[in-house]
């Protein structure tokens, strides 16, 4: 079991939500403080460096014209940390590479970290979420058919040892290919994809990368999971590894119930602050008609009405992870036992106002009192074994799905 | 009047298609909105024309060719039509989006069309990089949309009464125009140094409050063409068909007589 310590580096310090009809897209930058920013890009490498110090890994991502996450650029973020840290792995989650114009130059920007890390990168591949279209100028429509497309151009690039090679597909074109650096790690480094549903696990597992699901709860983790456990199976005659899935949830652990709350309410912001209309959360072809009618009707989310997310109903659904250390060990094993298990826990531990303080105390004793449990958890089942177990479970696919969970499955 | 729509097979995939009416054939390519097969203004014309109204592959519910990428698809996909309904002297008159591919059809070859009606098109840009020629409809609230494509928002059709099956069609009908003009947004960059091909006399009808592409740039539009009038109808935006019917018609018919 593994731990990426993850924040989105957001930039908090907002007018009202009543003053400003997105978060995303068409927020003007002119609320973007540079001193602040200064100030705040600094203190979220300190704390990716602080969870190498616990002995957590170290997880980041990339959106665009957004106060959600400050970081356009990934790789940059991640270059710094591949100097700064010695030990941890550096996940990328991740190159939005359906959005990308030229696959060549992520290749290449992952074997740089890659070498300068020593072998660290974990490189993740994501279509990126529908409010990306805008900024990417990139039509969402047929994004998982590019991302794969992009995905088998860079799988090529870093593989490729002997000279220039050609790659002309449909969306993505190069004649003389032939990458410097090539990735420290042989044949290339771990790959990670993003799963949001059934369909979509098919291709992650027939290349055995890490399947990765951000926030599905408990009402759609059996469906993504238990498709790339049948896959993988089916394509490859053994159970998935568990270090081939990982789930990211929201983690606040305090030192007792009342702290814990208070945390757990502050790292909700990352839910709650996501004010976004339904005409960037809905572009032409991200979302199926059906689905996008829906949105059109406002009766999904993205109708424009901040998100009323509350601690409660998420650690109902399985997205927060929140409480004592005793309690949120006792919540993940729950959810890890019904999901049929996993390898890779990505703990969202730092939103929107948790302080310096706050946010150390949390990774602390996560790291310290409810890691070493999870590990033991793992390592006292088998993947064959936990998936049996899952099945006997009662499906808990009924409770009530709103909104944002399908824009943030991604 | 009866109407007879069928789906014809072409090389690649396949095209619904209005008829309707009898006399000269005039080609009716749709907007942005979906087929107006069903819209009155078909019947007026259709009491001098055999109009002719194809749906664009992905428009109202219809499969969309697993290549199309965008509108360099649609517009060689329209080459087959063309020879499958077997257009010869047709009138072409392309809305909106329509217009765009009327224009880019007829300045591959014009030979097939006697005149070419350019009903509120989109599909050049004229102004420089910064200017925004084309509202981006894909990134206003939907009444601000409303507001651009209508004189009267009140003849903006009512969403809140529709069924989930027209509401799905809708959203269908925004995926396949998003298909079509994402990038670059609504115009192609080639198509000014190809207008001058276009050899069959042109009207540029255009509703005056159209708030997407305006006035100025119809205005604009057709000076890229040799033989272009502009036209505007009052009290109409970017739908004049529909918000002006009637003098929508009349000027048709009288750029036709």
């Amino acid at each position: 079991m593994r731990t990426y310590w993850f924040t989105e580096d957001a930039y908090p310090d907002l007018p009202p939500q009543d003053e400003y009809e997105s978060i995303r897209v068409n927020l003007p930058n002119g609320e973007f403080d540079p001193e602040r920013g200064h100030e705040l890009y600094n203190w979220y490498l300190d704390l990716w460096c602080m969870a190498e110090s616990y002995g957590l890994d170290i997880m980041n991502n990339e959106h665009h014209q957004t106060a959600t996450c400050m970081v356009p650029a990934a790789p940059l973020m991640l270059a710094i940390l591949a100097r700064e840290t010695k030990t941890a792995r550096l996940l990328i989650l991740g190159n939005p590479i359906s959005n990308r114009r030229n696959p060549v130059r992520v290749a290449e920007e992952m074997a740089l970290i890659d070498v300068i890390s020593k072998g660290r990168l974990e490189c993740g591949f994501v279509r990126g979420v529908p409010y990306e279209a805008a900024p990417a100028n990139r039509t969402p429509l047929r994004g998982s058919q590019r991302l794969w497309e992009a995905h088998d151009m860079i799988m090529k690039a870093w593989t490729t040892h002997d000279g220039p090679f050609n790659f002309e597909g449909r969306w993505f074109h190069g004649r003389q290919i032939n990458i410097w650096p090539r990735p420290y790690q042989q044949p290339a480094p771990p790959v990670w994809v993003t799963m949001g549903g059934r369909p979509s696990t098919t291709p992650v597992a027939k290349h055995k990368h890490v399947g990765a699901v951000f926030l599905a709860g408990y009402p759609r983790i059996r469906e993504i999971f238990d498709g790339y456990r049948e896959d993988y199976l089916k394509m490859h005659g053994e159970h998935a590894p568990f270090d081939r899935l990982g789930y990211l949830g929201l983690v606040y652990v305090g030192e007792n119930e009342k702290k814990a709350r208070e945390g757990a309410e502050k790292l909700l912001w990352y839910m709650t602050a996501n004010k976004v209309p339904g005409y960037w959360s809905n572009p032409p072809g991200y979302h199926p008609p059906q689905i996008s009618a829906q949105i059109m009707r406002g009766a999904r989310g993205g109708s424009g009405v901040p998100l009323t997310a509350t601690v409660d109903d998420q650690m109902a659904r399985g997205n927060v992870f929140a409480g004592t250390p005793d309690q949120v060990y006792e919540q993940i094993k729950n959810f890890w036992e019904y999901s049929g298990g996993f390898g890779n826990m990505l703990m969202m531990g730092q939103a929107g106002f948790l302080t310096h303080e706050e946010t150390e105390t949390s990774m602390k004793l996560y790291a310290e009192e409810v890691f070493p449990r999870l590990k033991e958890l793992e390592a006292s089942t088998t993947p064959a074994e936990a998936w049996e177990k899952s099945k006997a479970m009662e499906k808990r696919e009924n409770v009530p799905l709103d909104g944002f969970a399908l824009e943030f499955v991604r | 009047m009866g109407a007879n729509t069928e789906t014809i097979n072409l090389p690649v995939g396949e095209c619904t298609v209005t008829r309707k009416g009898s006399g000269p054939q005039l080609l009716l390519l749709h907007g942005g909105g979906g087929s107006i097969a069903e819209h009155p203004v078909i019947d007026r014309l259709a009491e001098k024309f055999e109009v002719i109204a194809p749906t664009h592959p992905g428009f109202n519910g219809t499969k969309v060719p697993d290549h199309f990428d965008g509108m360099p698809e649609l517009v060689h996909f329209y080459l087959d039509v063309l020879d499958a309904l077997e257009i010869e002297d047709a009138v072409l008159l392309g809305i909106s989006m329509g217009g765009w591919l009327a224009a880019e059809l007829a300045s591959i070859n014009c030979a097939r069309f006697s005149k070419i009606i350019l009903v509120d098109a989109v599909g050049v840009k004229v102004g420089g990089p910064t200017d925004r020629d084309i509202a981006d409809v894909f990134g206003v609230p939907p009444d601000e949309a409303t507001k651009l494509m209508y004189h009267d928002p009140a003849n903006a059709r009512d969403m809140s009464g529709l069924t989930d099956e027209e509401l799905t069609e809708l959203a269908g009908n925004r995926i396949a125009l998003g298909l079509y003009t994402w990038e670059p947004y609504m115009h192609n960059p080639k198509l000014p140094q190809r207008l001058h091909r276009i050899s069959a006399p042109t009207l540029l009808l255009w509703g005056e409050s159209d708030g997407l592409v305006t006035t100025n740039y119809g205005k604009a539009y057709a000076d890229l063409i040799p033989d272009a009038r502009f036209v505007a109808i009052p009290e109409a935006g970017h739908s004049p068909y529909a918000e002006q019917t009637d003098r929508f018609v009349d000027e048709v018919f009288a750029f036709l007589d």
